[in-house]
C-alpha cells in the first residue's frame, strides 16, 4: 500500500493493540497511546478467559511480539489526547505524555525496586496490595521497563536513580507534549467496573467479604495480591460458600440501565474458579436471565452440570453481614419457587458491569447518554467496550473492523493528500 | 556466505556477580576458536550496542552471538532483520534462565551458562541467511456470498483500494437482511427497530468500479494458495476463472429445518409458523393466519425453539430473543389490541436493548414469561391450543392463540461445496464446533486453519446483523493484512513477519504422507504417489512438518533438525561418576520458554542439571533429536508445550498434541533400548503457570537422579 499518514488509536487494551496491530500489520503507519505506563488494559488483569479457561497472557506475549516485531507502531504510554482538530486524512492531534521517570535503557534487573523506600497501593490489584514506588506493573509487562510513581516517593529521595547502574532512572523528567499529524483516530478507551458502593444494600464498601467480580479476577490469578489463592478478604479464610449477585447494578435504571454483556460467563467462570480451588466449596449464583449466548452455551452447560453450582432465578435484595464472624447473609427473591430466601455465605461477589471510559474524548467523537462512544466525524472511529459493552473476542473483532475503516482514510489521503 | 561469529557476552545485571564471564568467553575463544569475543558490562547501552554495531560495519564479524538477556527483551537493541542488522544473531539466555534462576559463582551455574553458549554458538553456525521470496501476488480479494456480511466487506475493501470479486448464490445480491422488513435498534436509545441504509450499501457494490459480482454463481474450485488462489466462478451465462489473493468467506446461515419439531405443532396445523415465516408476512404487509386468513389477534412466541436443546441445535443463536421483540411491534403495529405472549427460557437481549426489551415487557397487552412449550395442537374451535409448563407462576396452562410462532436458530453455511478448495486435506474451511468454521482463540477471532481464508458473518458464529456487518469489515482487513504480508514474503499470524520458508529434500522422501496430514493448516498437498507438494504461502512456519518427517528432509534456513541436533550435540555431558545429570527441555517458544523468563524474573530457583532448547512449536519436535540426547547420555527429556484438547491453547492448533503423540512411539523405542520410558516426559503448561516450574523441573531430576543415570552415557 501507499504510505500515508498515521493512524492513532486511543488506548492500549485489547481493542487499542489489536487495531494498531492489525493496521500496522497490513502496513500502515501506527501511534498506540495509552495512559497506563503498560499495555494489555483490563484483560492483563483478568486471571483466565471464559469460555476456555485460558490465560490472557498468552495472547498479550503474540500480541507483544507482533508489537516488539513492528516497525510501524510508535507506542506512547501514561499519554492522553489533549486536543484534536482536523478532518478526515488530516487531523493534528496534541498528545500529553507523562514522565516515567525510567528510560528505555532499563534492563529490568530490578535494583531500583529493591532500593526503593517508599511503597504505592497497586491499581493493577486494584489496591489490594501494594508495591515500591519504581515498580513493574506486571511480571510481563509491555513496555518492559520499571516505572517511578514520584507522588508516592519519599521526598528528595534518589534511591531508584543511584541504585541504577545503567542511567535508565532520570527523574529530572518532565511532562511533554506532542503534536500528531494523523489520518484517522480509533477510540478504544476501554471500561471500568461499576463502582459498586453505589449499589444500596448489597453491602460493598461495607462489608469486607463483599467483593466484585473484577477483584474475583485478581485474587484468582497467580501475580495477584494473594498468589491466586481465593480467600475471604476478612480474614484470609478459604470461602465454603460463594455467592455470586448477577446484574449488580446493571439493567437497572438507577444505575447501568444496560446489560453488560459478560457478567454471566465471567460469574460461571469464577464459579468454576471456585470449585477448582476449594472442592468442597459450594457456589449460588443469583440471575435475572443466563445471559451466554451463541456458543457460550456449551460452557454454560458445563458450568451448571457441576451439582454444587446452584443457578436461582431472582434478583438479590439485600446483603447483611455478622459482624462478629464476617459471615453474610444473602436475602433474595426466589422467582421460580415464588418465596423470598436467605443464604449464608462466606464470600459474596457482585457482577458489576462495564462502564465506558469516554469522558475526555474530544468533541467529533459522539457520546450517546449511556456514555458509549457511537460513530462520530469521518476519521474517527469507535472500537472495543468504549463502543457498547462485549466480550473480548468480539472487542477484537470489532478493532479489527475500525482498523480498516482508519486505514480506508489513510489510504485516501495518501491518494488525495 | 563465509561466517565470522562474533560472540558478545554482557555482565550487566547480576550476570556478571554470577558468573566468571571471563571463563565463559574462553568457551567462545578457545574451545569453538571464535577470536572475537567481547564482553561488556552493559552490552545493550549505546556503547555496548555501538561495539557490535562496529565490527559488524568493520566486517569482522557477520553472525553475532549474544549472551545476554532473554531474546524476549530489548528486541530493539539487538535488531534482526535486513536494514539494521543484515546478518545472523542468536541470542543465548544467560540472565533469565541461569544468572537469575541459579545460585551465584556455582559451578553448576557456569556449567549451564557454558553450554547455553555451546548451544548458541552450535546454532549460529548452522543458520543460514534467509533469501527473500518474491511471487507476483495478487491483492485481489474474493467475498463469497452477497449478504450484509459480503456485502460490507467487499465495499470496505474496495474503499480502502482493493479490487473485490462478490460472488452470490441467489439472483441479486442482499441476502437476509435485504428480505427483512425491519431491523434491530441500532442506535441509542436503542428503543425502535430501524429500517436502514442497507439497501443503498447494496446498490453502493453492485456499481462499484472495484467490485466485480457474480449472481446467480457458485464456485467449483478453488485452488493455489495465498497471493494466487485461482478461483473457478459459475454461472448461468459462462464459467470464469478468476485470481484473487485472499478470501472473506460470507456465507451466513439458514433457519433450522422447523419439520424437525413437531412437537411445537410444526406441520401439524399451519398456524404455526416459523420466526423467518413471520418476517416474511409482516414485510408483505399482512400479519395473518395462514390456514383461513384472518388477522391473528393472539399471537404466541416460543423461543429456542430447537435451540438450546441437545436433540436439536445445541447452541444460542443469539438473536431470536431481539427478533421476537422485534416481531411483537410489528404486531402492535397492525393491531394495537391484539395479545402477544413469549415464552422463554432467559430473555437474551445482551448489550444495550435492555430498554427495547424493557417496553417489550411493559405493555399490558404483552405476556412474558419463562416457561416450556410442552404442546401445540388444534382447538375445537379453530385455535391452537398451547400448553406451557414450568412457568414463573409454577405452574401448567393452557393458552388459546391464533397463530404460533416459532423462534428457530441459525445454522452456518458452512460445509457442502462452498469453496471447493483443491486442498488435499479437503474442500471445505474446517468447523470448530456445530458447523461453525469459527476461530477457537479468544483473543484472535479472524483466525483459521486455511491461510488466507476468513470466515465472517453469521456463518463463523451466530450473530445479528450489526455484529454481521461489522464482522464483515474486519474479515475484510485480516484478508488485505494477509495479501499485503504475501507481497512482502511474510507469515501471518501468530509468526507474522517470519520471512523464512520450509524447503523439501525431495530425493529422500519416502511419500509416508505424515507432514501432509500433520500440517494443522493443509499447506501440503499430495501428488499422485504421495509425494508432498508445498504451497509456501499458506505456511505458517510452525515447522509441524519438520517434526512429522521421519526422513528429515524438511528444513528452514533457520530452523533445522540438524540446527537443534547440533545444539544438543554442543551440550557437555559429565561423566557418570561425576554425579552431575543432564536433562534436555524442549519448550514452546510462545507460552512455556516465556513462562520460564519470567521464573527467572522473579528470582525463582531451579535444578541447573536442564539445558533448554526453544522450539517454534511443541509439534515441531523431531523424535530423533530425542535419541540424539539420549545416545549422548543425557539422562532425561522434558517436552514441556501448552495444553491440548477441546480447550486447546497452541497457537498451532495442534502441535503438542501431536508431540504427544510421537511420544508414544518414542517410549516404545526407549523400552527396546532398555531404557526406562520414564526418562522422557511431555508436560502441557499454561504462559501463567511459571510458580509450577520450578517444582516440575525439580521433579522430573529427582526422579532421573531416582532412575540412576543414562546408561549409554559415555559410550
Amino acid at each position: 500500500m501507499t504510505a500515508g499518514k498515521p493512524i492513532l488509536v486511543l488506548g492500549g487494551g485489547i481493542a487499542g493493540m489489536t487495531a494498531a496491530i492489525e493496521a500496522a500489520e497490513a502496513g500502515c503507519e501506527v501511534v498506540l497511546i495509552e495512559k497506563a505506563p503498560y499495555l494489555g488494559g483490563r484483560v492483563a488483569r483478568t486471571h483466565l478467559y471464559f469460555p476456555k479457561l485460558c490465560p490472557p497472557a498468552c495472547g498479550l506475549e503474540v500480541n507483544f511480539k507482533r508489537l516488539r516485531n513492528s516497525s510501524r507502531i510508535k507506542i506512547l504510554t501514561q499519554a492522553e489526547l489533549v486536543e484534536l482538530s482536523g478532518s478526515a486524512g488530516d487531523y493534528a492531534a496534541t498528545v500529553k505524555i507523562a514522565p516515567r521517570y525510567v528510560t528505555s535503557a532499563c534492563t529490568m534487573c530490578g535494583a531500583c525496586a529493591d532500593l526503593c523506600p517508599a511503597q504505592r497501593p497497586d491499581e493493577f490489584n486494584y489496591g489490594l496490595s501494594k508495591t515500591k514506588a519504581a515498580y513493574l506493573p506486571f511480571a510481563m509487562a509491555f513496555p518492559d521497563t520499571y516505572v517511578i510513581d514520584r507522588p508516592s516517593c519519599k521526598e528528595a529521595c534518589t534511591a531508584c536513580a543511584d541504585a541504577c547502574k545503567y542511567g535508565a532512572v532520570d527523574l529530572s523528567q518532565t511532562e511533554r507534549r506532542e503534536t500528531l499529524q494523523v489520518a484517522a483516530v480509533v477510540a478504544a478507551t476501554g471500561w471500568a467496573p461499576y463502582d459498586a458502593a453505589r449499589i444500596d444494600g448489597l453491602g460493598y464498601g461495607r462489608f469486607k467479604n463483599v467483593i466484585t467480580n473484577a477483584i474475583m479476577e485478581r485474587l484468582a490469578a497467580p501475580n495477584g495480591p494473594t498468589g491466586g489463592k481465593i480467600v475471604r478478604p476478612s480474614d484470609g479464610k478459604a470461602p465454603r460458600e460463594v455467592v455470586f449477585v448477577q446484574c449488580a447494578g446493571s439493567r437497572d435504571e438507577n444505575h447501568l440501565p444496560y446489560c453488560s454483556t459478560v457478567c454471566c460467563a465471567a460469574s460461571l467462570k469464577q464459579a468454576a474458579y471456585v470449585r477448582a480451588q476449594h472442592p468442597d466449596s459450594k457456589v449460588a449464583i443469583f440471575y435475572i436471565d443466563v445471559r451466554t449466548s451463541g456458543r457460550l452455551e456449551d460452557f454454560y452447560a458445563s458450568v451448571a452440570a457441576d451439582p454444587n453450582i446452584g443457578l436461582i432465578k431472582g434478583k438479590v435484595a439485600k446483603v447483611e453481614e455478622d459482624a462478629a464472624t464476617g459471615d453474610l447473609v444473602v436475602r433474595a427473591e426466589d422467582v421460580l419457587h415464588g418465596k423470598q430466601i436467605a443464604l449464608h455465605a462466606d464470600l459474596v461477589v457482585l457482577a458489576t458491569g462495564i462502564v465506558p471510559q469516554t469522558q475526555g474524548l474530544p468533541a467529533g467523537f459522539t457520546v450517546d447518554d449511556y456514555g458509549f462512544v457511537g460513530n462520530g466525524k469521518a476519521g474517527l472511529y469507535p472500537a472495543g467496550c468504549a463502543r457498547r459493552p462485549e466480550e473480548v473476542s468480539a472487542s477484537v473483532e470489532d478493532a479489527t473492523g475500525a482498523a480498516l475503516r482508519a486505514f480506508q482514510c489513510v489510504v485516501r489521503s495518501a491518494h488525495h493528500g | 556466505m563465509v561466517k565470522k561469529l562474533g560472540v558478545y557476552i554482557c555482565s550487566g545485571c547480576g550476570i556478571g556477580d554470577s558468573l566468571d564471564t571471563e571463563k565463559l568467553a574462553k568457551v567462545a575463544t578457545r574451545e569453538s576458536k571464535i577470536p572475537l569475543c567481547k564482553v561488556h558490562p552493559f552490552l545493550c547501552g549505546a556503547e555496548g550496542a555501538g561495539i557490535i554495531r562496529k565490527d559488524l560495519a568493520d566486517g569482522a564479524v557477520n553472525t553475532v552471538v549474544i549472551a545476554a538477556c532473554s531474546p524476549r527483551v530489548k528486541t530493539d537493541v539487538f535488531v534482526t532483520g535486513q536494514e539494521a542488522c543484515p546478518t545472523l544473531l542468536e541470542r543465548v539466555n544467560i540472565r533469565e534462565h541461569v544468572a537469575w534462576s541459579h545460585t551465584a559463582k556455582d559451578e553448576d551455574t557456569g556449567m549451564l551458562a557454558a553450554d547455553y553458549l555451546r548451544m548458541g554458538i552450535a546454532k549460529a553456525r548452522k543458520c543460514e541467511p534467509l533469501e527473500p521470496v518474491s511471487e507476483t501476488i495478487s491483492k485481489k480479494l474474493l467475498v463469497v456470498g452477497g449478504g450484509i456480511t459480503g456485502v460490507t466487506a467487499a465495499l470496505a475493501a474496495a474503499e480502502a483500494g482493493y479490487e473485490a470479486v462478490l460472488v452470490e448464490k441467489q439472483p441479486q445480491l442482499g441476502g437476509f437482511v435485504a428480505t427483512l422488513k425491519k431491523r434491530f435498534p441500532a442506535a441509542a436509545p436503542y428503543a425502535e427497530p430501524t429500517a436502514d441504509g442497507f439497501p443503498e450499501q447494496v446498490q453502493a457494490a453492485t456499481y462499484h468500479s472495484k467490485i466485480q459480482v457474480f449472481t446467480s454463481a457458485r464456485i467449483l474450485k478453488t485452488a493455489g494458495q495465498p497471493g494466487m488462489f485461482d478461483v473457478t466462478i459459475e454461472t448461468p451465462a459462462a464459467t470464469t476463472e478468476v485470481r484473487v489473493g485472499a478470501i472473506v468467506m460470507a456465507t451466513g446461515w439458514k433457519p433450522y429445518d422447523a419439520s424437525k419439531l413437531p412437537h411445537l405443532g410444526y406441520g401439524v396445523s399451519p398456524d404455526v409458523i416459523t420466526n423467518v415465516d413471520f418476517e416474511r408476512m409482516a414485510s408483505a404487509g399482512n400479519i395473518a393466519r395462514p390456514s383461513d386468513g384472518k388477522p391473528a389477534a393472539s399471537v404466541l412466541f416460543v423461543q429456542c425453539a430447537g435451540s438450546r436443546d441437545k436433540d436439536h441445535l445445541p447452541y444460542c443463536s443469539s438473536v431470536c430473543c431481539l427478533a421476537t421483540l422485534k416481531h411483537a411491534t410489528y404486531i402492535r403495529e397492525q393491531n394495537p389490541e391484539a395479545l402477544v405472549y413469549i415464552v422463554y427460557k432467559d430473555m437474551r437481549t445482551p448489550g444495550l436493548h435492555e430498554r427495547f426489551y424493557r417496553a417489550a415487557q411493559d405493555h399490558p397487552l404483552n405476556f412474558l414469561t419463562k416457561g416450556e412449550v410442552t404442546s401445540v395442537g388444534s382447538a375445537p374451535d379453530g385455535k391452537l391450543a398451547v400448553t406451557v409448563g414450568q412457568t414463573l407462576i409454577g405452574e401448567s396452562i393452557e393458552l388459546r392463540v391464533d397463530l404460533v410462532v416459532l423462534a428457530t436458530g441459525m445454522v452456518p453455511v458452512s460445509a457442502d461445496g462452498i469453496l471447493n478448495l483443491t486442498y488435499r486435506q479437503g474442500p471445505d474451511l474446517p468447523v470448530l464446533k456445530h458447523g461453525f468454521p469459527d476461530s477457537h482463540f479468544v483473543c484472535f477471532p479472524y483466525e483459521t486453519r486455511r491461510t488466507g481464508i476468513y470466515a465472517a458473518g453469521a456463518v463463523r458464529a451466530p450473530m445479528d446483523s450489526v455484529r454481521a456487518g461489522e464482522d464483515g469489515l474486519g474479515a475484510a482487513m485480516k484478508a488485505i493484512q494477509s495479501v499485503e504480508l504475501a507481497a512482502r514474503g511474510q507469515a501471518v499470524h501468530p509468526r507474522a513477519g517470519d520471512t523464512s520458508f520450509p524447503s523439501f529434500f525431495m530425493q529422500r522422501c519416502t511419500q509416508c504422507k505424515r507432514c501432509t496430514e500433520e500440517c494443522p493448516f493443509g499447506a501440503l498437498d499430495e501428488d499422485e504417489k504421495g509425494t508432498p507438494k508445498p504451497n509456501p504461502y499458506r505456511c505458517r512456519r510452525c515447522g509441524i512438518c519438520l517434526g512429522a518427517c521421519p526422513e528429515r528432509i524438511v528444513s528452514f534456513k533457520n530452523y533445522s533438525v540438524d540446527m537443534v541436533a547440533s545444539m544438543i550435540k554442543a551440550i557437555e555431558v559429565p561423566e557418570e561418576d561425576e554425579e552431575k545429570p543432564r536433562v534436555l527441555v524442549f519448550m514452546c517458544e510462545n507460552d512455556a520458554y516465556p513462562a520460564l523468563d519470567v521464573a527467572g524474573f522473579q528470582r525463582l530457583r531451579y535444578d541447573p542439571g536442564v539445558r533448554v532448547i526453544p522450539l517454534r512449536c511443541l509439534g515441531s519436535l523431531n523424535i530423533v533429536w530425542i535419541a540424539d540426547a539420549l545416545s549422548r547420555g543425557i539422562d532425561g527429556v522434558m517436552l514441556i508445550g501448552c495444553k491440548f484438547g477441546d480447550d486447546y491453547q497452541c497457537h498451532f492448533i495442534r502441535g503438542s498434541e501431536l508431540a504427544d503423540r510421537r511420544m508414544e512411539n518414542v517410549k516404545e523405542t526407549l523400552q527396546r533400548l532398555q531404557l526406562e520410558s520414564e526418562r522422557l516426559e511431555l508436560t502441557q503448561l499454561a504462559i501463567n503457570e511459571y510458580g509450577k516450574l520450578p517444582e516440575l523441573i525439580n521433579g522430573f531430576m529427582e526422579r532421573i537422579r531416582k532412575m540412576g543415570p543414562n546408561p549409554y552415557k559415555g559410550l
